[in-house]
């Protein structure tokens, strides 16, 4: 228990808020390298279907959360084929933690690639081409020209990917339910103590914890985006 | 050094096709904006894959559709230097100018001594600076310097200054010509500016509509009349050269050409070193009989070997001066008034003012 002069926290709030910072990062840093793939591929790859890859990544910000989380389920789910395939690796998806972490992922990922391509079409190929005339190779070009000038998209890639996880709500609750201390994240927490009479003063403190730490973000997100971004600059 | 080159290529709707065979030396390319050179250069460096043929140096194939064989840029060891220097923004200088040496840890590494390039370059007074302070001129030096750390088999140069105003090409050119006649390597200058190609190259090739139109040493180029069209009247004219033999204490320097002495200003070299200068046709003036008091100092007895009649009342007059070619740009009118025809002894008559020097110091 935490007291403050006037609010108290109870232990299922706690794990609420720690499980969603735990769902968030870990998801965030789950999805970087696929994030990191697809908006290269979609930013410097000419190959058939990559419109189609851009709409298939963009899906889950169209989509209704429920209904990504629907589908989540009925692909991950205990019964289904992927599902066992992941259970024999002691990973479960449905009414897990590492399930809300994945649907944390799903759902910010076309936000975190978003991100990323923004900075990549940003980087002048001739740069590029500078690199490969000089005896860098494709995979070298990457490593010590291209990434080095996109870290402060990547930065707010991550950022956005961490606050857009954290919140998530729809297709967490689908896939994972709502189980104190087990599964409920800090949205779904929020959602619960709504439901419950007098449960107002509760969901309050835990709002406010989520403005805070959004606020954090930001800032953050502010903070290493500029150095990173004069670093890029030239020093 | 033999670089071969054979290759068709469809680009922004012009077919290139080039057959060309270049050897020792510096070459320069030319050619109207869009007529093809950026696709000849491109394939080179392997930044493009042409549609069929074959570029190979020396023994090395670069390219060949028929065997499949396409090396990418990293893989030919092709120093390119481009119109903007391309400095890396989140390096430093010295690590922008080594860049290439970190994909060189293995033998046999071809890394040029870095302090050789700092003082090629005169790079010295910038190295404690940040890339993004350096002016143009000072970036393409060391975009120079770090193409030239990977000790390439070739250069090429694809309009290196054009980015640059006046002055500033003017400080970069004599680290250019240094760079040709020190490194011994071959190198490829593509240019708009004669100016400067009449600088650096010993041959030119002349590039139209994604064909090769001329390919030859420098001098004899640049006074084929049959050329002008796609030189430019006011580029054409003769390149001479001579021994500095004497500098008169009124600036006035002496070159002895194969024609004889001329008397020209401001040569900046030594005496006894060989100097190339541009004899522009424009600057050539006509006479039939040897002019008394004139102004000009260098007057050279000379026979008439060709007339070439163009489309704007001019005509190119193609001069023999002892073994050596000279062009003499005129009216029409002139001469039909003088009766110029070929084999007729005249006075050709240079103002040593107008004498541009053009040699590589």
């Amino acid at each position: 228990m935490i007291f403050w002069p006037e609010f108290s926290l109870s232990t299922q709030e706690i794990d609420a808020v720690t499980l969603s910072l735990w769902v968030a990062v870990i998801g965030m840093f789950a999805s970087l390298p696929l994030a990191l793939t697809v908006a290269y591929a979609l930013a410097r790859g000419r190959f058939w279907g990559k419109a189609l890859l851009n709409g298939f990544v963009h899906l889950p910000l169209i989509l209704p959360p429920v209904v990504t989380g629907y589908f989540l389920l009925s692909l991950l789910g205990p019964q289904t084929w992927l599902g066992a395939v992941f259970a024999k690796f002691g990973v479960q998806f449905a009414f897990h933690w590492e399930g809300a972490a994945l649907a944390a992922s799903v759902m910010a990922f076309p936000l975190f690639v978003r991100a990323i391509k923004l900075g990549l079409d940003a980087v002048d190929p001739k740069l590029e081409e500078a690199a490969a005339t000089l005896g860098a190779s494709r995979f070298w070009v990457f490593v010590t020209v291209t990434l080095p000038l996109i870290v402060p998209s990547l930065i707010a890639g991550m950022i956005l990917a961490f606050a857009k996880g954290f919140g998530e709500f729809g297709a967490t609750i689908t896939l994972v339910a709502n189980i104190p201390s087990q599964t409920q994240t800090l949205p779904s927490a929020i959602y619960a103590l709504l439901q419950i009479p007098g449960g107002e003063r509760g969901a309050l403190i835990l709002i406010g914890i989520s403005v805070l730490l959004a606020s954090l973000a930001l800032a953050l997100a502010e903070v290493l985006g500029r150095s990173a971004a004069k670093r890029v600059a030239g020093r | 050094m033999s670089l071969k080159i054979n290759l068709s290529h469809d680009l922004g709707g012009i077919t290139s096709h080039y057959d060309l065979m270049l050897s020792e030396g510096v070459t320069g390319i030319t050619g109207a904006s869009g007529s093809g050179k950026t696709t000849l250069i491109k394939a080179l460096c392997g930044l493009i894959k042409p549609n069929s043929g074959h570029i190979s140096l020396n023994d090395r194939v670069f390219f060949d559709s028929r065997a499949g064989i396409f090396l990418p840029p990293h893989r030919r060891n092709i120093g390119t230097i481009f119109q903007e220097p391309r400095l890396f923004p989140h390096l430093s200088l010295r690590q922008n100018l080594t860049y290439s040496a970190r994909f060189q840890k293995f033998p046999p590494r071809r890394v040029q001594d870095l302090d050789y390039i700092i003082n090629l370059l005169g790079l010295e007074p910038l190295l404690d600076r940040r890339t993004e302070t350096l002016s143009g001129g000072e970036k393409q030096r060391v975009s120079i310097g770090r193409a030239l750390m990977r000790k390439p088999d070739i250069f090429l140069m694809d309009e290196p200054l054009s980015a640059l105003d006046q002055p500033r090409r003017a400080e970069i050119l004599p680290y250019l010509a240094r760079l040709c006649q020190e490194s011994k390597t071959p190198v490829l200058y593509v240019s708009h500016a004669m100016s400067e190609i009449v600088q650096l190259a010993d041959h030119l090739l002349l590039i139209e509509e994604g064909h090769a139109r001329a390919f030859g040493p420098l001098a004899q180029i640049l006074s084929d009349p049959d050329l002008a069209s796609l030189i430019g009247l006011p580029e054409m004219g003769a390149l001479w050269e001579g021994t500095l033999t004497y500098k008169a204490p009124d600036g006035l320097c002496t070159l002895n050409t194969k024609a004889g002495p001329l008397h020209l200003p401001n040569l900046d070299a030594a005496l006894g070193n060989r100097v190339r200068v541009r004899l522009l046709a424009q600057d050539v003036i006509i006479a039939r009989t040897r002019p008394m008091a004139l102004s000009a100092l260098n007057i050279l007895e000379t026979t008439i070997t060709g007339l070439s009649y163009g489309h704007d009342h001019s005509v190119l007059v193609r001069l023999d001066a002892q073994g050596d070619t000279l062009l003499a740009r005129i009216t029409q009118r002139s001469a039909a008034d003088l009766k110029l025809v070929i084999g007729l002894p005249c006075f050709a008559i240079l103002k040593s003012l107008a004498v541009a020097q053009a040699n590589r110091v």
